[in-house]
């Protein structure tokens, strides 16, 4: 496998500029997630290290080296698109042998019939081998396009929500498998998805995109415990972070339109006027000897655990706790909130760090 | 306020079953959702409410009174579709004071009506924009105030979330919810999403291949499911399932791993099995599986995954027998550590092999 690095790639169409000075790393072997929304330049990023669009400024180097005069196919990359893109009238076994097969790489029969066993017994479809793509599960399909990827040592994986289409079951058990095959493969990817919960549980490293620019590039721990602006809080985290306006006044924060005061020492030490405090959902907890007063407004059970939403003064926290409860609508209850968890931003959305 | 009763209403495309006899009420003011997969039957089930698809057997009943073959128009019942379904030439006052212009009512009414609907959604800054000009999270509050603004004795809603991305999906999600519990509103809601089944349901009626698999609260279908299909489709991961062999109160887990059975189960065991001993399926949440250095249960770290808030340990028992363990996010597990665990004895469950059914015990509280 390989190392990639992207250096300061720009991307216009037309007058929209769909990349702006885009640079990361990925290391040999790491699982690499580019998130962002739709229109965020994602996949065009992707493209780009394939070979299939091309940049108007910037460089991509495979192993410190220049690949930008690479074609597509000299690049050697392996492509998992949303779509399964298989050949219908094929077996399972002639797809997966098919990149094998290609009049480049002229690998004898044996060596196919090898590789493409492992790779189906791998992703734990030897017993569909015989059988045509078109009867497949869509589950089945999605691993054969994974296994046709794999078939082949390529310098990268790149996967474009190869999980997307698949319904919620199917999507959590890929995930997995895919994560298992990557880690124990050792194998470079880069895995594009809009999905948060696909980025922080599979990427060793996430890069968060928006309109075409790069917001943060960390650990899924940095990501989720250090979000660098309020975009990245808001959109890791399920249900979302609480955002609330502040102050500070004599070494106190105050939450605006709430009874929330928190005598916090980053009071002092020159905080903007007003700024934004960001709250996990499960460091607001109720607590019968909670410091702060709220009523409860609205309960989700969700089995695991229940949200809660609490009103303290004009604003609504939610609040995540295990399993179900016993508070009703209504109920007045007391809360404490993890200060060591607390979150801060200016107001043009950039973490303020403590 | 309506009250809805389903009597064995089936529908039939040809010899193929959309939906199979059914029964359901639907009481005065409650949150009713249909949930299942693709196909499972609950649109089919929700338009025959409505009166937009015709039974092929059974009855409806509209507070006491046979609906069956009544146009949707005579039903009083509002529908809010997936789609938007906004009129784009016409300004959003417009669109929400559509249904009560058609039906003839004064201005001071509708004026009334749709000032009280766009203070409920807090939408009254949109009021001369054009649909096209929305977000997708506005549209849908502008589609939702003009089924509101009709006061019908019930909504019928049709995944109406799911066009929208995951940040405005929770937050109408709760906003439809506390919209329902303000109004009170008899509501039938259709969904494949099992979190927004769970958050929003007074009552969650699960199917799937045409057929009820269980009707009950949320934490009866999440603690309680009444069969594999259940157990499998509530929860994110569903309920781990393990086929295991039981014998004299204990059930041997796949690798070497040995599980008590709690005191009040074995009765239960002894009964369904036949001569008290046999092939059976555990269940267990994921929640009710605790990694402790200690735990009785063994097993290797197939994947670990960072959730944000906790850690997901997927556990392979033994071969490819994997368990999904959800453990604090401080712990960092690599792949092929061995993770020792119990599981909380209250939230152990089981199931007949051939039946899928759940076992149930005779004198438990749960």
């Amino acid at each position: 496998m390989t190392n990639v690095v992207l250096q300061n790639i720009t991307k216009r169409f037309r007058t929209v500029t769909a990349l702006k000075d885009v640079s990361f790393s990925i290391k040999d072997g790491e699982f690499f997630v580019l998130l962002g929304p739709t229109g965020a330049g994602k996949t065009t990023t992707l493209r780009v290290i394939a070979g299939l669009t091309r940049q108007d400024e910037g460089s991509v180097l495979f192993d410190e080296e220049p690949i930008d005069n690479l074609t597509p196919a000299d690049r050697d990359v392996a492509f998992v698109f949303q779509q399964y893109s298989l050949y219908p009238t094929m077996t399972v076994f002639d797809n997966l042998a098919f990149p094998l097969r290609s009049p480049m790489r002229k690998t004898p029969e044996p060596e196919i019939r090898t590789r493409v066993e492992q790779t189906a017994e791998k992703l734990r479809i030897e017993h569909l081998l015989e059988r045509k793509t078109a009867h497949l599960s869509g589950g089945e399909m999605q691993r054969v396009t994974i296994g046709r990827a794999i078939v082949r040592d390529p310098r990268l994986f790149l996967m474009d929500e190869p999980l997307s289409n698949l319904d919620a079951k199917l999507r959590e058990a890929l995930r997995v498998e895919l994560k298992h095959l990557q880690k124990t493969q050792g194998s470079t990817t880069l895995f594009v998805t809009h999905d948060q919960i696909e980025a922080l549980t599979m990427g060793d490293l996430i890069a968060v995109l928006n309109r075409g620019r790069i917001l943060q590039i960390g650990t899924p721990e940095d990501i989720y415990d250090r979000p660098a602006t309020t975009f990245v809080a808001t959109l890791v985290g399920t249900p979302r972070i609480n955002m609330l306006k502040a102050n500070c006044e004599n070494s106190t924060l105050y939450v605006t339109g709430s009874t929330i005061r928190l005598p916090i020492p980053i009071c002092e030490e020159g905080m903007p006027p007003s700024f934004l405090l960001g709250l996990r959902p499960e460091d607001v907890q109720p607590h019968s000897g909670g410091e702060f007063p709220g009523e409860i407004a609205l309960i989700e059970p969700l089995g695991v655990e229940t949200i809660l939403h609490i009103k303290s003064g004009e604003q609504t926290l939610l609040s995540l706790i295990p399993g179900l409860t016993d508070l009703r609508m209504g109920d007045q209850v007391r809360f404490n909130i993890i200060r060591e968890r607390l979150h801060y931003f200016r107001q043009d959305g950039t973490r303020i760090s403590v | 306020m309506a009250e809805i009763e389903l009597r064995q209403v089936e529908k039939k495309f040809g010899d193929l079953h959309a939906v199979k006899p059914m029964d359901l009420t639907i009481n005065h003011g409650e949150f009713v959702v249909l949930l299942g997969p693709s196909g499972c039957g609950k649109t089919t089930t929700l338009r025959m409410i409505s009166g937009l698809e015709t039974v092929t057997g059974g009855t409806i009943w509209l507070n006491g009174r046979n609906v069956t073959w009544r146009h949707p128009s005579e039903r009083d019942i509002a529908f809010v579709f997936q789609f938007y379904a906004l009129y784009p030439h016409l300004t959003v006052r417009q669109n929400i004071a559509f249904p009560l212009e058609s039906q003839g009512e004064s201005r001071e009414t509708i004026e009334q009506r749709v000032k009280e609907v766009v203070d409920l959604l807090r939408i009254g800054h949109l009021l001369n924009l054009r649909p096209g000009s929305l977000s997708g999270g506005d549209q849908q509050r502008v589609a939702l105030a003009r089924a509101l603004v009709r006061r019908p004795e019930a909504f019928l809603m049709d995944e109406p979330l799911g066009s929208l991305d995951a940040e405005f999906r929770e937050t109408m999600r709760a906003e439809i919810k506390r919209l329902h519990i303000e109004q009170h509103a008899t509501t039938v809601y259709v969904t494949h999403d099992q979190i927004e089944a769970l958050a929003m349901g007074d009552r969650i009626v699960v199917m799937s291949d045409a057929v009820v698999q269980q009707i009950g609260t949320p934490a009866e279908v999440y603690h309680k499911p009444a069969n594999l299909f259940v157990a499998r489709f509530i929860g994110s991961p569903g309920m781990n399932l393990v086929t295991v062999q039981y014998v004299d109160g204990v059930v041997s887990m796949p690798g070497t791993n040995k599980l008590a059975v709690p005191p009040d189960w074995r009765g239960a065991l002894d009964e369904a099995l036949v001569g008290g001993s046999g092939e059976v399926i555990v269940g267990f949440r994921p929640e009710a599986a605790l990694a402790s250095e200690h735990g009785t249960l063994v097993g290797q770290v197939y994947a670990s995954d960072m959730h944000g808030a906790y850690t997901m340990l997927h556990v392979n028992l033994n071969e490819y027998d994997i368990v999904h363990v959800r453990s604090d996010r401080l712990v960092s597990f690599p792949i092929g550590t061995p993770v020792h665990f119990d599981i909380n004895p209250d939230m152990v469950r089981f199931f007949d092999l051939k039946t899928e059914m759940a076992i149930t015990r005779r004198s438990a509280s749960d």
